[in-house]
């Protein structure tokens, strides 16, 4: 059946949070990607961090979707398990006269409803984080704010939105809208075609050419890079809060971020670009993040890179979310320039859009059945070893071993081979498998050979992430 | 859970492993080598050019025939458990316990009076050496590449440019020619190569691949596959991207060094030495851990396979003493001179011999190692030709320091003039 109520055009956290609210409605509603798997767009790549209000004045509404949206991540923790910590975010003044900032700051957040908030002494920065270069004279402290680990939290999204009936098409890159009747034809460049009656921008980096496939609204998406490093869990600079710098002239400022997952990343840099594809790292940018990192924490160290990656933050030139029924074509609602702080707000993103879906004439009836929460997948890593073995009783690929720097079973990677994940990167985005230390150097053919067991395909089939991503070439 | 007691646990089952255990059964110990494996032998299965066993057997094996002499020594009064990984090693009251999980079997819990760390080492990767651009498929270590060959019969790619002139990369080099691919090009930063004159030879010169010394890839470009490398020449210590160049490539293979695998050593609370990134070890190769010992590729990183037997052997023997509550009376400690990067092990036992290895910072003919206890002379050895990237081995032993008048806080030091 190719027709629905409903598509969103865009798998990142935007697409999935609508997909997500929309899944409590009886509603018909289609989920499309463009890649082989979900949030692989700006959704994989960022800081992660889930803000707590205070960056932005509250006229723009992507700050009044951001304090919501903070609000509502506890309870989406709760139904559908994904790592998130409200570990607190620390702004650290290094000379006297930034603490006038931090005062300005404190106000803004106060004003937009912020909670919390404290200025903090040095002494009492010093308690709060121990790591922190010890000229710090003082800091702001929203405790409020967390960590995210990205790519997770859209995976468990759009898992629940498909347990209540969203579907989901990977590799569907919209190319063409045509306006059939009181419905949108949406075709893909493979051919493959979907119609709905109202369709979703969520498009990302993208949205300004899906808006133009619909003949809407004229508006153009300029990507600005962020670089960054990740350290190795086993790193001496792991701070325990997320760290702020205040910005300067030249730079908005690089972080240090602890991840859930016991990383430390720092960056990001921030740079306009011309393509939206060009997610490569730079070796200028790159040495600027380092300098930037070690005036807040000094034990941040080269020896403990693991990777470098960046992402595309996709602006608006007013600098705020663009989320509209669109005014010059019917059923068509945009949620574009969905820049920072898109990852917090997308929960209040999802409550927005749907309420501008009913503005522009879908009914919503709530289910009956609506299941918020996903069963936990067994993670060893987080597991002791009596619970391990019990696992392994039942199934004994819980107790083999695959990715050995992020302690993943086989069994991990085979329940997420069934959930669709059948890619390198999609694997390692669920699972974590090759995200460690190595790199993959030791786990690459083990995970090779778990795929093609699992799916029946040969070795020169499996790909990294796009169609041309072959890993193998040939076979011997 | 699956509960087994042993006198010796020996993590690892690669020559180093295979090596240490044999030395303790001997001595009438039980010892287990857990594997995470299927089969013993380690990174040598995959290595079936040959150059091993020169001293260890005086003739030229394969990767593998060297594995097989020591897998078949290991195949009477050793507990072998393959399929298991080693995932935790707790050290409480003296006794060490160790979980293992296997796939097989579940989850297995090893304890031992004693253990030999045997882990070997990982390669580094692409994040280590902060290589710039895009992250498209094609772009693994040369290790990798190494083992889906030679092992799996899959070829990773067709067009190949190899990152660092390293023994691993050179082989590789020739193993993917064979293969049936092109490799365009070798590129080293260092102005000499950092791999055997012999391995330059017969891998890159006899199939006229280039090799660029003076040179770094800046930049790795392609989409869903790699489709070309930025080449950049060094001059006088920096990058020069004026004069950067592009090599057409859909693989690029990394050959930028090995670093012990520490992870499992440092969370049984072994103290990590910075410049070897293995742990620091007493004249017995045991660590700061009272019972933990360590020895091969996870101590510091061997080029030759032999001298990791010999050095796991020596692990197996001193075991042996710890568990007979034989320890020395004093040990000194060793620390590296001029032009030298280290010494393994970092002391010295004066009433016994010691074998030493070593690596230079410096590329030197007819270079002498010298060794001083408190700065009087008392060993000097001639080397022909000295580089960094050869290790340099030599003993001491009790006729050596009989001259000299040791206290308890001398030193012995190492250089190279
Ligand atoms: C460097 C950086 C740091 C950031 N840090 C934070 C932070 O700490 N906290 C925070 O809250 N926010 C942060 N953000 C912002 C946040 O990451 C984004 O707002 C959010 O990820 C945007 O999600 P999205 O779903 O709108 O876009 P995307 O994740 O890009 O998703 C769009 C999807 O649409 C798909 N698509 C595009 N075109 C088509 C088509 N034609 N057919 C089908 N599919 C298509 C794409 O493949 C993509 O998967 C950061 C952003 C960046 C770049
Ligand atoms: C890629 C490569 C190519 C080489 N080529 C040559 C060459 O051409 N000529 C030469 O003379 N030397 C070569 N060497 C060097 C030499 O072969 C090695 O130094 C030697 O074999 C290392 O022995 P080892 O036992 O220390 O380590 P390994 O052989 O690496 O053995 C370590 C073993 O420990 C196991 N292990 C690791 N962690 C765990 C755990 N947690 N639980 C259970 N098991 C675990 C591994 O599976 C492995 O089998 C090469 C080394 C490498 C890495």
């Amino acid at each position: 059946m190719n027709d629905f109520d409903i598509a969103i055009v865009g798998a990142g956290v935007t697409g999935a949070s609508v997909a997500r609210t929309l899944s409590r409605y009886g509603l018909d509603v289609v989920l499309l990607e463009k890649e082989c798997d979900v949030s692989l767009g700006t959704s994989k790549a960022n800081s992660g961090i889930i803000h707590a209000g205070f960056h932005h004045d509250r006229k723009y509404l992507k700050t009044r979707l951001e304090v919501d949206g903070n609000v509502m991540f506890d309870r989406l923790r709760k139904e559908l398990d994904f790592p998130f910590k409200r570990c607190g975010i620390l702004v650290v003044a290094m000379k006297d006269e930034d603490m006038k900032y931090l005062s300005t700051l404190f106000e803004q957040g106060r004003e937009n409803g912020a909670v919390g908030l404290e200025m903090c002494s040095r002494e009492r920065t010093i308690e709060l984080e121990p790591k922190i270069h010890p000229d710090v004279v003082g800091s702001l402290y929203a405790p409020a704010g967390g960590i995210i680990e990205p790519y997770r939290f859209v995976f468990a999204l759009v898992e629940s939105a498909r347990k209540n009936g969203v579907e989901l098409m990977t590799n569907f890159a919209l190319q063409r809208a045509e306006r059939t009747g009181e419905k949108w034809r949406l075709e893909a460049g493979d051919g493959r075609s979907v119609s709905a009656s109202y369709v979703v921008n969520a498009a990302g980096l993208y949205a300004d050419d899906v808006s133009r496939m619909f003949g809407a609204e004229e508006f153009s998406i300029r990507p600005r890079k962020g670089e960054y490093y990740l350290l190795d869990r086993m790193t001496k600079a792991c701070p325990s809060r997320v760290l702020f710098p205040v910005p300067t002239q030249i730079s908005k400022g690089m972080l240090v971020i602890p991840t859930v997952e016991g990383t430390v990343l720092i960056g990001p840099t921030a740079e306009d670009v011309d393509d939206k594809a060009d997610v490569s790292t730079s070796v200028d940018q790159l040495d600027r993040i380092f300098e930037a990192a070690r005036r807040m924490v000094p034990s941040v160290s080269e020896n403990d890179v693991i990777t470098s990656f960046s992402g595309l933050r996709p602006a608006l030139d007013d600098g705020d979310f663009f989320l509209k029924v669109s005014e010059v074509v019917p059923g068509l609602v945009h949620a574009a320039g969905i820049q920072s702080p898109g990852l917090t707000a997308a929960p209040a993103i999802g409550e927005y859009v749907k309420d501008l879906l009913k503005e522009a004439g879908c009914t919503m009836i709530e289910k009956q059945r609506f299941d918020p929460n996903l069963q936990r997948l067994p993670r060893i890593r987080d597991l002791s070893a009596a619970d391990v073995d019990s696992l392994a009783t039942e199934d004994p690929r819980y107790a083999e071993i695959v990715c050995r720097c992020e302690r993943v079973s086989e069994a991990e990677i085979r329940e997420a081979i069934r959930r669709g994940h059948a890619t390198l990167d999609g694997l390692k985005y669920f699972t974590r498998a090759g995200m460690g230390r190595c790199q993959g150097g030791f786990c690459t053919y083990r995970i090779l050979k778990t795929i093609m067991d699992e799916t029946g395909c040969t070795a020169t089939e499996v790909r990294k992430r796009g169609a041309a991503s072959a890993i193998i070439t040939r076979q011997l | 859970m699956r509960e087994m007691r042993f006198d010796v646990l020996v993590v690892g089952g690669g020559a180093a492993g295979m090596a240490a255990a044999c030395e303790v059964r001997d001595a009438g110990y039980t010892v287990v080598i857990v594997e995470r494996e299927n089969v013993l032998g380690g990174i040598l299965l995959q290595c079936i050019h040959n150059g091993f066993g020169l001293t260890e057997f005086r003739e030229e094996l394969t990767g593998p025939e060297y594995a097989e002499r020591f897998i078949d020594a290991t195949t009477t009064g050793i507990e072998v458990l393959t399929d298991s990984t080693v995932v935790e090693i707790e050290n409480a009251n003296g006794e060490k316990t160790a979980y293992c999980y296997s796939g097989k079997t579940g989850v297995t819990v090893v304890r031992a009076r004693a253990v030999v760390l045997a882990m070997g080492c990982r390669e580094r990767n692409r994040g280590n050496v902060r290589i710039p651009g895009t992250r498209p498929a094609g772009v693994l270590t040369a290790g990798l590449a190494q083992r889906l060959v030679n092992i799996d019969g899959l070829i990773p790619g067709r067009d190949v440019v190899i990152v660092g002139s390293g023994d691993i990369g050179l082989i590789m080099a020739r193993r993917m020619t064979w293969a049936g691919c092109t490799v365009h090009a070798v590129i080293e930063i260092q102005p000499y190569p950092s791999g055997l004159t012999r391995n330059i030879v017969q891998c890159l010169n006899d199939f006229k691949i280039p090799l660029y010394l003076s040179h770094i890839v800046s930049r790795i470009d392609g989409h869903d596959r790699v489709t070309r490398v930025d080449v950049t020449p060094v001059e006088s210590g920096s990058p020069n991207y004026d004069k950067t160049f592009a090599i057409s490539c859909d693989t690029v293979l990394l050959s930028v060094g090995l670093v012990p695998e520490n992870e499992l050593s440092k969370e049984a609370g072994v103290e990590i030495d910075p410049t070897t990134n293995g742990p620091i070890v007493d004249a017995r190769l045991m660590t700061s851990v009272d019972g933990i010992f360590a020895a091969g590729n996870v101590l510091h990183v061997h080029d030759l396979v032999d001298y990791v037997s010999e050095e796991a052997r020596r692990a197996g023997a001193y075991v042996v003493k710890y568990l007979r509550q034989e320890y020395p009376a004093r040990q000194l400690r060793v620390k590296p001179g001029a032009n030298v990067r280290y010494v393994r092990p970092g002391k010295c036992d004066p009433s016994t011999e010691n074998r030493f290895y070593m690596r230079p910072l410096v590329v030197k003919n007819d270079a002498t190692v010298v060794v001083r206890l408190d700065s009087t002379e008392v060993k000097r050895i001639k080397r022909p030709h000295i580089q960094p990237s050869e290790m340099i081995t030599f003993r001491v032993n009790e006729g050596d320091l009989r001259e000299s008048a040791i206290r308890d806080d001398s030193v012995l030091e190492v250089g190279i003039e």
